[in-house]
């Protein structure tokens, strides 16, 4: 077969259909799509797809067993280096990494390497494979608890298990998944692929304790005296920012966090069969300009809003949110309001927020992140009429952890402090992903793999000790 | 699943639960509270922790039945399960000695003053009670308060027990008679905190209340519960539940606590119905 020059595009729902409901928008590749766009890899020798990849999958291994039909192996391959391919398949920002560095950029059509990691973690859930056995630890299993079952303590679950440790999560919700359930739609990551994932991590051994908020439920010291000796806090931001403008207590203007979590979470687009109410926003304002922004303001539109707009103060080039959600947004009919700043809103009589006042931008100066800095046009304000608004602008770290554990030390901006081997300030406690500075799924997992090694080794050395 | 062990209605619609939960009851303190959600498609709702019990291992929920998780709460009874419950959340009254506190409790927040009067007095400060309620069906725990104040007041608004009038009423004349009061520490009805904190706040009076907003997560990740203390933004999960009454938002904090009222009130309708027609049939 002669190798194609254009990458194949990701089979998706059409934006009218799929813009009022919940199902996944992307459809997936066929065995034969996949096979095709596997072909295209070049193989290079150098694989600098694998540096662009933050838990280092062997990529052009991985795309050579798809494109000779070897199944099983690319998933093999996969799961070596990666414990939730289905997730990163889909919520991954490939453009910016993996795929940032295919040499066949150049050509304006890298190898679709999502898509083609979205391929084999499906086939492995369609196919029943048999899971890759667990190295044996050769001292006595050490026991390590992981707080929070989100991306990085999934990871480090799923790394310490192959280890052959005796591994358990911690959750404070009722439900697991962390980000990934609350935060991240059906209609970009269907929760029985997160399922399919959990599920592949306890038959693998990993135990999970839902409802049990470490620092009040338990303690850090308290996980130490029941008998484990090294544990892991991933734990996430946490707490929402605001813009801190006036009017924005005002009800029907919640934070993304709050928002999502109602419909995710809570399953609150299907009130009143579940109990948690979400308002059905006709004008709907999102803030903010990341991934969060765009599920939210594509969640807004399911809900049944006629119009949605994103505010977001800088300009299109500037958007952190991933290239794909950005597209599927404005084929699905939201509106960008690029370079405008909200000043605050004003309210109804009985406090329900009626509309936003927001202040044009252009483009100054790059800033220390090396983008251009908006700033304000004088005059330009104006009123935009809304009857919900989302707050999508970033999370602050949740300073609850640390307030109760002693000897947990936090940075200026209230992140853990950790060393090289992502150890906390307090012995044996090691951290990793948001609460640690981390900004993506993907940097999450990359932590949390990565501090699963420092974990090992820490447990070598202790065991030595001893 | 967490198992209730006993269940006792301690007036109309105000119903108190023992719910198995040993790791919350091993750390809860006074002032805390719990996120409860009843059954699988169930809503996440804060609760206040009444009492606890750390040799059996079980916490004491008591609710007043308003909307429909609570009533659904209020159906189940011992042997039933819930089926999650986490905690315990937010600061814990502080225990510190301030001298002579009063401690007020209007409606179902007669449960959740007791164990805050008990704390105080337990670290030797004189406690008045004062806890209120429509009329005398729906007078709880006189009994428990009694032995855990110095002395007791007891307010109806129809005066069918203790004395007619509200809470602040009784606060009032404390206040006038020149009693020297150290703090007063309020928990129930909106309004009710409201009046106490305008009634102390000319006075000087140092005056806490504990705030019970809507909640999700109840750890800080979702906002929903923002306040405006003071000029701040404050997230009563993590930030309170206690905050200065003299400082609180309150026009805002009744805003946002209405903001789902309609379907509130839908929901709670239909669950009516349809427990009608399970009765019916």
């Amino acid at each position: 077969m002669q190798m194609r020059p254009t990458r194949i595009n990701m089979p998706q729902r059409p934006a009218r259909e799929r813009a009022r409901d919940f199902i996944e928008v992307n459809l997936g590749y066929s065995s034969r799509q996949a096979q095709e766009e596997a072909q295209r890899c070049l193989q290079c020798k150098t694989r600098p797809c694998v540096a662009g990849c933050p838990v280092g999958i062997s990529i052009p291994d991985f795309i050579k067993a798809i494109a000779e039909n070897r199944m099983p192996d690319a998933v093999k391959i996969l799961k070596d280096k990666n414990s939730l391919p289905a997730v990163c398949g889909r919520v991954c920002p490939q453009e910016d990494q993996c795929e940032k560095k295919c040499v066949l950029l150049k050509s304006g059509h890298p190898v679709a390497i999502g898509h083609l990691e979205r391929y084999a973690a499906d086939w492995e859930k369609e196919n029943d494979v048999s899971r890759q056995a667990c190295a044996a630890f050769d001292v006595t299993e050490p026991r390590v608890a992981i707080v929070g079952s989100g991306p990085a303590g999934l990871t480090c679950a799923g790394e310490l298990v192959k280890f052959g440790f005796d591994v358990t999560i911690f959750e404070s919700l009722h439900d697991t998944g962390g980000v990934l359930r609350y935060g991240i739609p059906e209609f970009r990551l269907p929760k029985k692929i997160l399922d399919y994932e959990l599920n592949c991590l306890k038959k693998r051994g990993v135990k999970i304790f839902t409802n049990t908020l470490i620092g009040r439920t338990k303690s850090i010291d308290d996980l130490f005296s029941e008998g484990f000796e090294a544990i892991f806090l991933g734990v996430g931001a946490g707490l929402p920012k605001f813009m801190r403008v006036p009017g924005e207590n005002l009800n029907n203007i919640f934070s993304a966090n709050e928002f999502l979590s109602r419909v995710n979470l809570m399953n609150a687009y299907m009130f009143p069969e579940y109990d948690t109410p979400v308002p059905e926003g006709k004008r709907v304002a999102v803030i903010g300009g990341g991934n969060t922004a765009m599920d939210s303001a594509r969640t807004a539109l399911r809900l049944g809003a006629s119009e949605v707009t994103l505010i977001y103060r800088r300009s299109k080039q500037e958007m952190p949110a991933r290239v794909e959600e950005v597209h599927h947004a404005e084929e699905e009919g939201i509106k960008f309001a690029f370079l405008t700043d909200p000043l605050g809103y004003k309210g109804d009589e009985r406090g329900f927020v009626k509309e936003v006042e927001c202040l044009e931008m252009e483009l100054g100066e790059p800033d220390e992140s090396g983008r251009r800095k908006p700033r304000p046009v004088k005059g330009s304000n104006f009123v935009m009429p809304i009857d919900m608004a989302v707050v999508a602008i970033g999370l602050s770290p949740n300073p609850l952890l640390p307030r109760l554990t002693k000897g947990l030390e936090t940075t200026d901006w209230g992140e853990l402090k950790i060393d090289n081997d992502f150890m906390t300030t307090k012995k044996g406690v090691f951290a990793g992903g948001d609460i640690v500075g981390g900004e993506t799924v993907i940097q999450a997992m990359g932590m949390g793999k990565d501090a699963a090694q420092s974990i090992k080794q820490y447990m070598f050395q202790k065991r030595m000790e001893c | 699943m967490y198992p209730i062990t006993a269940k006792e209605v301690l007036a109309d619609s105000i119903k108190k639960i023992e719910v198995t939960a040993p790791d919350i009851a091993k750390r809860a303190k006074a002032g805390q509270f719990v996120i409860i959600r009843v059954s699988s498609k169930g809503e996440r709702i804060p609760l206040t922790i009444a009492d606890k019990n750390e040799k059996n291992g079980t916490v004491s929920l008591i609710f007043q039945e308003i909307g429909k998780t609570t009533l659904a709460l209020g159906r189940l009874n011992a042997g039933d399960s819930i089926m999650d419950i986490v905690g315990p959340l937010g600061h814990p009254t502080e225990s510190v000695k301030h001298g002579t506190v009063v401690a007020i409790g209007g409606g179902v927040g007669a449960a959740e003053i007791l164990p805050v009067s008990r704390m105080y007095r337990e670290c030797g400060n004189d406690v008045i009670g004062i806890i209120g309620a429509r009329t005398r069906d729906l007078v709880i725990l006189e009994r428990e308060m009694t032995g855990s104040c110095g002395r007791l007041f007891v307010a109806t608004d129809d005066g069918s027990a203790g004395r007619k009038g509200f809470v602040t009423d009784v606060l009032k004349e404390l206040i006038e008679k020149g009693d020297k009061i150290d703090l007063v520490y309020a928990i129930g009805p909106v309004p009710m905190m409201r009046a106490i904190a305008n009634l102390t706040k000319p006075f000087g009076i140092k005056t806490v209340v504990s705030l019970n907003p809507i909640m999700i997560d109840g750890t800080g990740m979702c906002g929903a519960c923002r306040v405006t203390v003071g000029s701040e933004t404050k997230f009563a999960c993590v930030d309170g539940p206690e905050f200065d009454g003299h400082q609180v938002h309150w026009d805002e904090l009744i805003q946002r606590l209405s903001a789902f009222k309609v379907n509130e009130n839908n929901a709670t309708e239909n669950y009516k119905r349809v427990c009608k027609c399970d009765q019916h049939a």
